[in-house]
């Protein structure tokens, strides 16, 4: 394999792994909200894209980029528990098309309030990462500090995330509310507030997912910023498996290299109907999922 | 001690519980029996704060448990194993027991260690998951749960359901020690009359969502009346 070929395999996978992270993180955020209260949360992108600009707000006044990082996710933070209480928690066992209709509801006004406060134009968001790709042998791979920046983020994202999960009390009452709420509450624990803070954790993840995608240079917040990174991130979260958080990262990152390759050696026009062939192969091979375990159906 | 007063729930129309007293005692085993649909189990569910009452009073020594949330009746120290088990399939043994410890004031390991010795097949099975066990591991489990958290009351609601004649009698001797020595109020609801009947102080029937008769178990046990009527055939 020549040079080239191999220089150029290796600036496919850091590009891809650069996108299927934040689609990674995205069907993350899905995936948090799936598990604790089983909606499926099509506002996803336009709530965190709401906080960002909270953010920017901040930004505005010349703080700096981390302040608007920090200010930005506690904005996620309140955006998702105040939606869950207010709006969500009447949700709650009604019919499976009642939250779909309104969280689509949801995201359109959302979007249509930030275009009317903040306009659609793009905001830039400059932050200390340059994005200039290094070089290999004289040659650009795609990696840059920037691409390292949003790679490095999404990784300790997810992983705190799972220490979260798997080693602390707090994990251990937000799976067991989630899984068995009665139960749960039957032993004491807070399964309302559970349901929040799964709702406050979500939008948190897709807070920082969306400060990173505003924040490369070639993108900027704008009111639709997260709709076409929502829809990946939403294969990812279906092929994963709703129930898997493993799951969702392995398959945004696997989307994400995928798709880069079918754009840099088909068509970058085949990359949506790539992640739609994606979806349906693997929905008609395992309908729950690539990593949910399946489950005995009543019928 | 529990104490329920003229409590009556209903389902819609359906009135499950129709003016329901009878007191539980502490240290004591009372047993609530009846054919299926008495009501027994919504009996249990209405005392953990599961379901609201229509009318009536329970109260735990002082306080009241009527529309408190039921895990604020579990932080008061009401213990339920439901019917069923309620373990958490996906969860290990452990995380299942790490659960109900959350609210214990004992440090986590030594209340492991109290469950693993009093039922030991939890501690050699401690990694597997809870999908894995056997009907009878399954209800040990629920009850080592329930047990970790240091409960003063513990509802146990047909514990003996699915398990074979040998399970049920180790687990109802268990029951048996476990109020003796942790001077627990245990609330039993069971369908088999004889296994319940062995081992309570007390024993309340219920018939169509009423006390038809509340008394020592012994005294149940000698009344044959009673029995043919309600219970079929006590051994």
């Amino acid at each position: 394999m020549d040079a080239f070929l191999t220089s150029r395999i290796i600036s496919d996978i850091l590009a891809g792994l650069t996108n299927g992270v934040i689609y990674g993180l995205v069907a993350l955020s899905l995936v948090l909200v799936w598990r604790s209260t089983r909606i499926l949360n099509f506002a996803q992108g336009a709530m965190p894209m709401f906080a960002a600009y909270v953010g920017m707000v901040v930004f505005a006044h010349e703080l700096g980029y981390w302040p608007l990082v920090g200010i930005s996710i506690l904005a996620g933070f309140t955006v998702g528990g105040v939606t869950e209480r207010v709006l969500v928690r009447h949700l709650y066992g009604k019919p499976e098309i009642n939250p779909i209709v309104v969280m689509v509801g949801f995201l359109i006004v959302l979007e249509g309030v930030a275009a009317a406060i903040w306009s659609t134009t793009p905001r830039g968001i400059p932050n200390p990462f340059s994005p200039i790709d290094w070089q290999l042998g004289g040659k650009p791979v795609s990696l840059s500090p920037f691409s390292v920046y949003e790679i490095v983020t999404g990784l300790v994202v997810m992983t705190l995330i799972a220490v979260l999960f798997r080693f602390t009390k707090l994990g251990l009452q937000l799976r067991a509310s989630a899984l068995a709420p009665e139960v749960s509450r039957l032993l004491g624990v807070r399964v309302g507030r559970m349901l929040t803070l799964g709702w406050i954790l979500s939008t948190g993840v897709g807070t920082i997912c969306t400060v990173l995608v505003a924040s490369n240079f070639f993108t900027g917040l704008t009111p639709q910023v997260m709709d076409g990174i929502f829809a990946f991130g939403f294969i990812a979260a279906a092929v994963g498996g709703l129930d898997s958080p493993v799951g969702a990262i392995v398959a945004g990152v696997s989307i994400g290299i995928i798709l880069q390759f079918v754009g840099d050696y088909v068509n970058s026009n085949a990359i949506i109907l790539t992640a739609l062939i994606i979806l349906i192969v693997s929905l008609m091979v395992r309908p729950n999922g690539l990593f949910t375990k399946s489950s005995a159906r009543r019928v | 001690m529990i104490a329920v007063e003229e409590l009556s729930v209903s389902y819609g129309a359906v009135q499950a519980l129709r003016g329901v007293s009878f007191r539980a005692e502490t240290g004591m085993i009372t047993a609530v029996l009846g054919a299926n649909g008495a009501g027994k189990t919504t009996l249990l569910r209405t005392i953990s704060g599961l379901k609201e009452p229509v009318k009536g009073t329970i109260t735990l020594d002082e306080h009241s448990l009527v529309r408190e949330r039921p895990e604020n009746i579990a932080r008061l120290g009401v213990g339920h194993v439901p019917e069923g088990r309620g373990v958490i399939s996906e969860f290990t043994v452990e995380e299942n027991l790490r659960l109900g410890a959350m609210m214990a004031k004992v440090n986590l390991s030594d209340g492991l260690n109290e469950q693993y010795e009093r039922f030991p097949v939890l501690g050699e099975r401690r990694k597997q998951h809870a999908a894995k066990l056997s009907g009878g591991e399954r209800q040990m489990l629920a009850m080592a749960r329930a047990l970790i958290a240091q409960p003063t009351v513990l509802l146990l609601d047909e514990p003996s359901l699915g398990l074979a004649p040998l399970v049920t009698a180790q687990l109802m001797h268990a029951i048996r020690d476990l109020c003796a020595s942790k001077s627990l109020t245990v609330i039993l609801v069971e369908q088999n009359a004889t296994t319940a009947l062995r081992i309570s102080d007390y024993a309340v029937i219920l018939y169509l969502g009423r006390v038809v008769a509340n008394d020592a178990a012994a005294n149940i046990v000698a009344d044959e009346d009673l029995r043919e009527h309600y219970l079929g055939k006590v051994e």
